[in-house]
């Protein structure tokens, strides 16, 4: 009586165990397909949106600087944007380089003991800031320190330099940067710390028994060992900068047309990401103007996947390990 | 190195101020935003600030609207993360897998206002309106790259002899993934996925050509919706100061969100590390 039952069951879950496995494989394989299919769909939506205005304006709609969409007589051309967004990303990565390296360098080669988890518990918390809050912050604070304590003194002693040209207002394309240098703080100093923490200790043991200082240490041998580990870092903090939006939109005056080309850095300006925040959704579907917004960002998601994949590649080979294992 | 060690013992003290003065220079920003989000907000906060709508001078809508994408976007993101991370981790040894891991680093660091307008082409124009449902899918795709990378990241934490008692025990292997493995990793998963959660939750740009804004309470899963992040954004831009003042108000709202989950998370996991 008992027996068949028992055979029966034991059966049933041999049976179910290899469906049971099969099941759960096959379903965790699609479901993982989904970050496949979100780059399928981003890549289609963008290409294909912006053929039209690819096909309309051809070069020229990268290297032309008019920006009129009266119908009819529509001329969009995105330069000034595309040189926006690298001027932007140029002065953050200038001002905020500096800073996150002295950052990383002070929490693994100085620091004591106890300041370094707060210190870089408060640099991550940088990080998890909205993007709005800083552009919230960066409009009715840092405006005015910019204005008063940086662009003025600049513009009255070193106003003949072109780049410091023009009346300071504070809704610039320098403010912008500023905004984005502390934004990008967070992802450089914590990345550039996991490299530094990397460097042997025997390097830093042999140049103290030869007299080394601390300084000399860090900047002869401890800096030179993790120099590719750090470029890696600064091109992905360049790859936060660039797609970065809401703080900028906010901050950099959005200019369009040929005014928005960056020549001085007290000018209101505009980046791919801002002109796409501000003017999106005012464009119909299927209009040129729409193309065109598509198309921008294109350009975008392009330039951001060149710098972070080239960055990828670099980590890669620094930290020797598969895809990915390090996180910002 | 010809200098003497005077010289050579100050260059190390002017070095060592620097790096400090870097330090102090990085901490001021998120101290000023603190500060001044405090000051400006606190005022705000009263009852019908938290649930009025803005004819009535508050931002209720934004903070149900805020909530309700946060509770959308994780229902549909976080299996879906989860489930890929299972994937990559415990099936992940063969070239596909490798390729999905690559583009999910890839989407990963997609700029969000990009995830914006493809879902705004795919989706808002089919349904022909901003929609809350817009919204969330929006912000699943960025939060599924994100939780399936902390996935595989706390699975591969799990020693693999723990996977081997479970099999040895007869256990089958998606009964060893669900029910040892995932519960082993459960606090490295619980941190990240709330890490992730809290980064959507403050998301503006994507928000702005999918939800769009609404003056009222929510109204349904296809039609417009109010946002914290957006109620900020477009309160800022007013001349009008008890509009700004609202907005900082919003502000308050959300960056209490988003450093308490980071601050309790992180305290939480430092005491099981210590341990």
């Amino acid at each position: 009586m008992k027996s068949p039952n028992k055979q029966q069951q034991i059966q049933k879950t041999t049976k179910s165990k290899v469906t049971g496995d099969n099941i759960f494989k096959i379903l965790t394989t699609i479901i993982a397909t989904s970050a496949l299919i979100i780059l399928l769909i981003t890549g289609y939506t963008l290409v294909k949106g912006s053929i039209p205005v690819v096909q309309n304006f051809g070069v020229n709609f990268f290297f032309g600087q008019q920006w009129n969409p009266v119908e009819g007589r529509e001329i969009y051309g995105i330069l000034p944007y595309i040189l926006g967004t690298l001027t932007t990303s140029g002065v953050a990565l200038l001002i905020g380089v500096p800073l996150s390296l002295g950052i990383a360098i002070f929490l693994v080669e100085m620091a004591p003991k106890s300041l370094r988890v707060p210190i870089s518990y408060i640099i991550e918390l940088l990080a998890a800031v909205p993007s709005v809050i800083y552009g919230l912050w960066g409009l009715r604070v840092l405006r005015g320190w910019m204005v008063t304590y940086i662009e003025t003194p600049l513009s009255k002693y070193l106003g003949w330099i072109p780049i410091f040209s023009g009346n300071p207002q504070g809704l610039d394309i320098f403010t912008a940067g500023v905004i984005l240098a502390i934004m990008i703080i967070p992802t450089i100093a914590s990345l550039s710390k996991e490299v530094l923490t990397a460097v042997p200790n025997s390097i830093r043991e042999g140049a103290y028994s030869i007299g080394a200082t601390k300084w000399e240490v860090t900047k002869r041998w401890v800096l030179s060992y993790g120099k590719s580990g750090i470029f890696a870092a600064i091109i992905l903090g360049l790859g936060r900068a660039i797609g970065e939006t809401m703080a900028v939109t906010m901050l950099i005056g959005n200019a369009t047309g040929p005014s928005a080309m960056p020549t001085s850095l007290f000018q209101s300006g505009q980046t791919m990401a801002s002109l796409i925040a501000n003017g999106f959704t005012e464009a119909t579907a299927g209009s040129l103007k729409y193309s065109t917004y598509l198309g921008v960002g294109l350009t975008l998601l392009i330039m951001s996947l060149v710098i972070n994949v080239g960055a990828h590649l670099i980590m890669t080979r620094v930290f020797k390990v598969k895809g990915g294992a390090i996180e910002q | 190195m010809m200098h003497s060690y005077g010289f050579r013992k100050f260059k190390n003290h002017l070095f060592f101020i620097i790096c400090a003065i870097c330090v102090i220079i990085a901490i001021i920003p998120l101290a000023s935003i603190l500060f001044e989000v405090t000051k400006n907000g606190a005022p705000q906060l009263s009852l019908t600030f938290l649930t009025g709508t803005n004819a009535n001078g508050g931002i209720g809508p934004a903070i149900q609207g805020t909530l309700i994408l946060i509770g959308l976007t994780s229902a549909i993101g976080i299996p879906i993360g989860i489930l890929s991370g299972i994937y990559l981790s415990e099936f992940g040894n063969n070239k596909y897998a490798q390729n999905l891991r690559t583009i999910n680093n890839i989407i990963t660091q997609f700029p969000s206002i990009i995830i914006g307008i493809t879902v705004y082409g795919i989706l808002v124009l089919a349904l022909g309106s901003f929609s809350a449902l817009a919204g969330a899918i929006a912000l699943a795709f960025i939060l599924i790259p994100i939780v399936t990378r902390t996935t595989e990241e706390s699975l591969k934490l799990v020693p693999n002899n723990i996977r081997e008692a479970s099999l040895a025990l007869g256990a089958h292997n998606w009964r060893t993934t669900l029910n040892v493995v995932l519960p082993t990793a459960k606090n490295g998963l619980l941190t990240g996925t709330l890490l992730a959660v809290a980064r959507i939750a403050g998301e503006t740009a994507p928000l702005i050509m999918t939800i769009m804004g609404n003056r009222y309470f929510f109204q349904g899963l296809n039609q417009p919706l109010a946002a914290l992040p957006l109620e900020i954004w477009k309160d800022a831009l007013q001349p009008y100061p008890d509009v700004q003042a609202r907005g900082w108000g919003a502000a308050l709202i959300l960056i209490l969100i988003v450093l308490i989950v980071n601050i309790v998370v992180r305290i939480a996991t430092r005491s099981k590390m210590k341990t």
